[in-house]
């Protein structure tokens, strides 16, 4: 595929009076990694929502692999097929075990044969240590298990972007590093990936850049090390600061 | 401080008598101290004595034991005879009319509990009309829905419409009204289901229809089980209704025999007919409701 993986252009997005997107452009590169950081209602859930298509947009535009996802006559769901997104509750599906949760979608969506979803439900089960939950109820799982499997869920759908949302706010600190763990994994094999997170020190492990995003803007974006070690502008100094006062970075 | 000591918790207690306090502090039979048993079976015996005792000594009560207990005539009206009906047979006719209708329910109820929450400005008619429909079945008597059916559909002269048999239009009566009832037991149990379900569904690349259908729904079904359950139970007695249009089920049979007999143990016996029926309908409700209570707490421990 040539040209960006995911490209935005003045991306404005309200909720009735609040505007909380406020012209975003942002470009992202096959197989880079970029990381969205800021203060939470700086836009940045909302953002990926607007990339998935949750949340309407209300001017701007999205074109993913050169197709403007954006267009009124796109086919919804033949869009998010292609973009993997993972919430900060998990948001599996309590009715069904784990590789029900998995190939639901692979099945409906793609109408793949129970068989071959299965195979390739167990295969990424076994890939991210969690084969023997294969036939668990979720709320027989812990919180990072939980999220585990919602990443496979979303890797199922052999997505071609994948955006995480804050995924490992909802854990418990000694759960986070287990769900890092597996987005680390997924960046060594070159996915695509957008991601929302108040993790700095993963974010500066992992990212290719990281993007500041304050009231609605990106205000400074650059290669890890530039942002965390010298900001330019004052609101990420600022931003940066708390989060060294409390003690995670 | 002495007197302050002394709140209005502390005033109660000389009021209730000693025992009392031990029985609301267990939960179940098994944690009752042996007082407790002992007050709790006294007042049991008390109660249950007193209550036949008034039956006994009112100055009707011979000719009421004659009248709804005699055992020959519970026993005659159960089996019939030649002038009249079977209330144990009739009540096949119940059963059935239970049995169909219930199927019918469920699934008009779901139709228009599902074409309720259909959002876009196109679909506004339909539910403009699930609206409307649950409004009035819901508002109006089924008595009388019964009556308008059962004698106006006839008097349409619609062909085989107008010629089908009274418990046809008893069910179609019946499905409509618990219809509208059901469908808002549906409608609530799909609102129960939270928007981040629906979102995840979404995102995977589910359609609307594929969203509802393999996650919403069957999440929904299993919360409302419970209180669909308890809508059957009165959907099972209300099958008596369908009597007014002449079809003989076990309240009209029952109704036939006092009026031929002069004895109405025959009432006693139909009345017998439709707990025995209920009973176990609702224990397995509670059985359903304990199941998910432990699930929930199974859950929230995990």
């Amino acid at each position: 595929m040539n040209g960006p993986a995911l490209m935005l252009e003045n991306v404005h997005k309200s909720f009735g009076e609040n505007e909380v997107l406020k012209g975003i452009d942002l470009v992202v590169e096959p197989h880079e990694v970029v990381c969205l950081i800021g203060a939470s209602g700086s836009g940045k859930s909302t953002l990926l929502k607007c990339i998935n298509l949750i949340e309407p947009i209300d001017s701007g535009r999205i074109v993913v692999e050169g197709e403007e996802i954006t267009a009124h006559e796109v086919d919804v769901n033949r869009v998010r097929r292609r973009i993997g997104i993972v919430f900060q509750a998990f948001n599996l599906f309590p009715h069904m075990t784990v590789t029900e949760n998995i190939t639901l979608a692979p099945r409906q969506a793609l109408k793949m044969d129970r068989e071959s979803a299965e195979k390739r439900a167990l295969n990424l089960l076994e890939r991210f240590g969690l084969l023997d939950k294969w036939d668990e109820y979720p709320d027989r799982l812990s919180g990072g298990q939980q999220q585990r499997v919602a990443i496979v869920r979303a890797l199922a759908m052999r997505p071609g972007l994948m955006l995480f949302d804050e995924v490992t706010s909802a854990l418990d600190p000694e759960l986070v590093a287990e769900v890092l763990s597996v987005i680390k994994e997924l960046a060594d094999e070159s996915m695509t990936m957008l991601i929302a997170t108040h993790e700095m020190g993963f974010a500066r492990d992992i990212a290719n850049r990281v993007c500041f995003l304050d009231e609605g803007t990106i205000l400074e974006q650059g290669p890890p090390e530039r942002i965390f070690t010298s900001p330019e502008h004052p609101r990420t100094r600022q931003f940066l600061g708390r989060i060294i006062a409390a003690g995670r970075l | 401080m002495t007197t302050r000591g002394t709140g209005p918790g502390d005033r109660l207690d000389p009021a209730e008598p000693a025992g009392s306090s031990s029985p609301r502090a267990g939960r179940g039979s098994k944690m009752l101290g042996s007082r407790a048993v002992l007050v709790s079976s006294a007042s049991t015996v008390l109660f249950f004595a007193a209550i036949a005792v008034v039956i006994v000594l009112a100055p009707g009560s011979e000719v009421v034991a004659e009248r709804f207990f005699s055992p020959f005539h519970l026993e005659q009206s159960f089996f019939g005879t030649a002038s009249t009906p079977s209330v144990a047979g009739a009540f096949l006719l119940n059963v059935e009319i239970f049995m169909i209708s219930e199927v019918l329910i469920l699934i008009l109820a779901l139709v228009i509990a599902v074409v309720r929450g259909i959002p876009g400005p196109v679909f506004f008619p339909f539910r403009m009309v699930a609206v409307a429909y649950t409004d009035l079945f819901r508002g109006v008597p089924l008595i009388l829905v019964l009556y308008m059916i059962g004698f106006g559909v006839p008097g349409l002269g619609l062909g085989v419409v107008s010629y089908l048999p009274d418990v046809t239009y008893g069910i179609i009566a019946l499905v409509l009204v618990y219809s509208a009832y059901v469908a808002e037991v549906y409608r609530a149990g799909i609102e129960s289901v939270h928007e981040s379900q629906n979102a995840a569904a979404r995102s995977l690349g589910l359609s609307r229809w594929q969203s509802l259908r393999f996650v919403i729904l069957p999440q929904a079904v299993r919360r409302v089980i419970p209180p669909l359950l308890n809508d059957f139970i009165g959907l099972q007695k209300d099958t008596a209704l369908v009597s007014v249009l002449g079809s003989i089920e076990a309240a009209r049979a029952a109704q036939i025999y006092g009026a031929s007999q002069f004895n109405y143990a025959s009432y006693v016996v139909a009345a017998l007919l439709f707990v025995l029926i209920t009973i176990p309908l609702a224990r397995f409700t509670d059985r359903l409701i304990a199941r998910d209570k432990r699930r929930r707490e199974a859950g929230a421990v995990a």
